[in-house]
């Protein structure tokens, strides 16, 4: 049994883990929902996001300049990438979406491995979260914290545009029954243009928010796209409530097993989720009856 | 003749084999490079079979390739087992092992959610080998010095050697997997897996097991893997850790779409490319690091335009060629067929058939009840689809169930053959429970449906078609006659001709179901419901759409059919069903409003009342 500072130490790296996944997962979540596309660049996606922001921290002091710039330019990608590829692909069946957006995957990964090569970057942790906090019972990295709050402000900045405003409306129609969406008259398109691209820019996000904590190398994303494919199916495909706290559930799973046994850390995930697929296959916010 | 062209491709595959060391060499193929080529082509060989076959897209293969690997190697090197041949045994063995556990959790969703699914028991499988078992695996730095295989015994032992040795070998085991993999794609288990592919649902319901077929080929995929993961220890005298990664799935997705899904070489065609690029690339300078920026360029361009993958366009050309007169003069014959249809007038001298199936019915007596609903409701929240409805249908009857849009006809028709479950109440066929069953059980026990959709698979041919339905309750919901081909069964071929004969179609046999007429898919609708050899068949609005020539000599096959079986119908075409009944059901707004003789449902004033549009004296007009 480890020690009560450990856990709570532990807890502390879930909670930061368990946020970053629900970013990933929920720009994945809603392009899944909307769209129906299982998009496979997800992890790529993550790793252009890092190297944005790495890029950029070049060229400007400011991590919040970078940010600003990074979160431009991932827009302007999903953009188009939906207009030139994905959009051709929604009357196509899954395998196709899914083959597709893997090979934007590995396109992607080459770029980054063609300009910057194989080695791992290091992007600086910004002035303003330097050294460490004490909480009190706890000495944890500032950064971090900054991070939980960070991501936290921007899952709920997601929320508002999904749930209050009409855009957020079209596109939580369009998870339920797309095709009566576009019999009511709104332009679906363009409304998955947006949600596509909002998508990009929430991974992007995670990839420029997590490039101070890690090693920033092309491959960095796959691990968060397969963590973050056991998030949906834990919360529900489509489910933006269901990514937030299937991905809160996965961080805290990896970190509070690697407190008694690192080893099992990313097993535990796994087998949790086999367990729901027997117990709960539409996964905790899910609906029967979608794929 | 006609048997030797039938091995052609097997030919074609055993002269490559031999040629390629020899004038591939100069092309930049090195014998090792061949060798490797070989290993991924065996892998695909299981996976085309699940992906291109089955139409399920794993990004967890890897798993059963590193599950393979890893237990030969540790045996070996362990020393527990001598023989690299029973370590390789019992590799294969393990990845089968771990891919029944694996696809029994995967086989139960579909699409997407398989595909997750099975990518996140391949990292699963990843981290496994990478921690808790890295005392055996070695963790990242994987097994070294595992030895190759011997032929022999004693001193006399030939080993095998790295370079031409080797390549003979896994050139042999190609050949073999080959063999054994287009035998079972021509088996009728392939035969079903091809029409779960087309469209799942149809399969359930004429009766097979569609879950345990899918487990079937995620089995047969794992044990491909599994050899050919064991294979690779022995070929490099080390087992690397990176055979569990998800770049090894994604890397046999990706060859197996550039060389083609559904041809079984094509994953090796698509090796070829992959590691031919990587190698020969990587010499050019400045195109060093650029070799997989190229090949996922190709690999997008080839989803896009080119889906088929080289061999699949090759193939596809070749057929189109070939076939092309064919496929012309049958599409020709559709446009006729319909342009008929327009112009010609009912009652056309009809034959008269005697309706012949290959299972004999339950024994029980003419005039028996084969079919009781009792107090079947079906409620979707506060909706009372269907409420409290009781009938029964005597056996070799025609018995009509009719009632207004909305009635709750067809959520009845679903219960009876356990399509959907009845919030209560129960469906009992010759005495016995069929409610909750399942629909494939159902068809088993005889209740065949034809469908107000129809749900065919479009693009075998009618004579594929119909092979599905007969192959179902002749051979059982589930079978591993892997070997034998699909069209060796003496009594289904026999029922097969038997129909197309009374459906009218055995000049268009070899055409593709989705070239079909209008009128002719109907009635192959009904022909493979009829195919299945079922105790009761229920029909759900087999007239729809049809012309009135159509009509008049469908409802003569009908009434064929019902001399020999129990006919249960829902049709609109009020006419019709008078003509045909025996008795009738009538439903109103989800309950039973008659049920008797064609003339007592026909006198009846609630009957009248309800079809004249329920303008009651107390509602405004």
């Amino acid at each position: 049994m480890p020690s009560w500072p450990v856990l709570i130490s532990q807890a502390f790296n879930g909670l930061a883990l368990g946020s970053l996944l629900a970013l990933v997962s929920s720009g994945l979540t809603i392009i899944l929902g909307t769209l129906g596309v299982l998009n496979f660049a997800h992890g790529a996606l993550f790793a252009v996001g890092a190297y944005t922001a790495f890029v950029m921290l070049q060229y400007t002091s400011s991590f919040v300049l970078a940010i600003v710039v990074g979160c431009g330019f991932m827009l302007v990608l999903g953009f188009v990438l939906e207009r030139v590829i994905i959009r051709y692909f929604y009357d196509r069946p899954h395998e196709d979406q899914i083959l597709v957006t893997y090979g934007i995957g590995i396109v992607l990964v080459e770029c980054i491995r063609a300009g910057f090569g194989g080695n791992a970057q290091r992007v600086p942790v910004p002035s303003w979260g330097q050294g460490a906090t004490q909480l009190g019972f706890l000495i944890y990295p500032t950064y971090r914290l900054q991070l939980i709050a960070i991501i936290a402000g921007l899952l709920l900045a997601l929320y508002l545009v999904l749930y209050r405003t009409s855009m957020g409306l079209v596109v939580r129609a369009g998870i339920e029954n797309p095709v009566m969406v576009g019999i009511l008259g709104i332009n679906v398109r363009r409304a998955f243009l947006l949600v596509f691209a909002i998508g990009i820019v929430a991974v992007g996000l995670a990839g420029m928010l997590y490039a101070p904590v890690v090693a920033v190398a092309p491959d960095m994303g796959a691990n968060f796209m397969a963590q973050s494919f056991v998030v949906i199916v834990l919360g529900g495909l489509g489910s933006f409530p269901g990514a937030i706290v299937g991905g809160l559930i996965a961080g805290e799973i990896i970190s509070l097993t690697s407190a008694f046994n690192s080893s099992y850390s990313e097993v535990m995930l796994y087998a949790l989720m086999a367990l729901l697929l027997v117990l709960r296959p539409q996964g905790l916010f899910g609906t029967e009856g979608r794929a | 003749m006609k048997r030797a062209i039938r091995y052609v491709p097997e030919g074609l595959v055993l002269l490559t084999l031999v040629l390629a060391p020899l004038a591939l060499n100069p092309l930049g193929f090195s014998t090792d490079l061949l060798t490797r080529v070989l290993n991924w082509g065996l892998i695909g060989l299981g996976f085309d079979i699940l992906f291109g076959l089955t139409g399920l897209l794993s990004f967890g293969q890897a798993a059963f390739y590193g599950v393979g690997g890893f237990v030969t190697a540790y045996l070996l090197v362990s020393g527990a087992v001598g023989s690299v041949w029973l370590a390789l045994l019992a590799g294969t063995t393990s990845a089968g092992v771990f891919g029944l556990v694996v696809g029994w959790f995967a086989v139960r969703r579909i699409g997407i959610y398989f595909t997750m699914i099975t990518l996140a028991f391949g990292q699963m499988a990843y981290f496994i080998e990478n921690s808790p078992l890295s005392d055996y695996t070695g963790g990242e730095n994987g097994i070294p010095g595992v030895p190759a295989p011997t032929l022999g015994f004693g001193a006399d032992a030939f080993r095998i050697s790295a370079g031409l040795p080797m390549y003979v070998l896994f050139a042999v085991i190609f050949f073999l997997g080959y063999v054994l993999a287009r035998r079972i794609v021509r088996s009728p288990v392939g035969a079903i897996l091809l029409a779960i592919k087309e469209n799942t649902g149809r399969v359930a319901m004429l009766g097979h097991d569609v879950r345990a077929y899918k487990l079937t080929a995620f089995v047969i995929a794992a044990l491909y893997a599994g050899l050919a993961g064991g294979l690779l220890g022995s070929f490099q005298s080390y087992m690397p850790p990176d055979a569990f990664s998800l770049e090894t799935s994604g890397q046999l997705v990706v060859q197996t779409i550039v060389g083609g899904a559904g041809t079984l070489i094509g994953p090796l065609v698509g090796a070829a490319v992959w590691l031919w690029l990587r190698d020969n690339l990587q010499l050019i300078p400045g195109l060093a690091m650029l070799w997989k920026l190229v090949l996922g360029i190709a690999f997008i361009v080839l989803v896009i335009g080119l889906r088929r993958g080289v061999c699949g366009e090759i193939v596809h050309w070749w057929s189109e060629r070939r076939n092309q007169a064919a496929l012309r003069a049958a599409e020709a014959r559709t446009e006729a067929i319909e342009a008929h249809n327009i112009d010609a007038v009912a009652g056309e001298e009809l034959r008269r058939r005697d309706v012949a199936l290959s299972l004999a019915e339950p024994a029980t007596g003419d005039g028996e009840v084969a079919l009781e609903a009792r107090s079947l409701a079906r409620y979707y929240g506060g909706l009372r689809a269907v409420d409290g409805v009781s009938f029964k249908v005597r056996r070799g009857s025609i018995h009509a169930v009719i009632g207004p849009n909305g009635a709750g006809k067809s959520t009845l028709f679903k219960m009876l053959l356990d399509e959907i479950s009845p919030s209560s109440g129960e469906v009992l066929l010759f005495g016995e429970r069929l409610t909750g069953v399942g629909v494939s059980r159902a068809a088993q026990r005889g209740v065949a449906k034809s469908n107000q959709l129809n749900q065919l698979f479009p693009n075998l041919s009618v004579r594929d078609n119909l092979r599905i339905a007969a192959l179902a309750r002749g051979r059982g919901p589930l079978r591993f006659d892997l070997l034998r081909p699909a069209d060796s069964l003496p009594d289904v071929e026999a029922q097969i001709a038997v129909i197309l004969d009374q459906l009218d179609l055995v000049e268009r046999a070899d055409t593709p179901a989705h070239v079909l007429a209008y009128g002719e898919k109907r009635r192959l609708e009904i022909g493979m419901a009829l195919a299945t050899s079922p105790n009761v068949l229920l029909l759900d609005e087999p007239l729809a759409g049809m012309s009135p020539a159509e009509r008049a000599a469908t409802c003569a096959f009908i009434r064929d059919i019902a001399r020999a079986r129990t006919v249960v119908i829902v049709e609109h075409d009020l006419d019709a069903i008078f003509g045909l009944a025996e008795r009738i059901t009538v439903l109103y707004e989800g309950r039973l409003l008659a049920d008797g003789t064609a003339d007592e449902v026909r006198r009846d004033p609630a009957v009248q009342e309800a079809y004249l549009g329920g303008l009651h004296a107390h509602e405004p007009a």
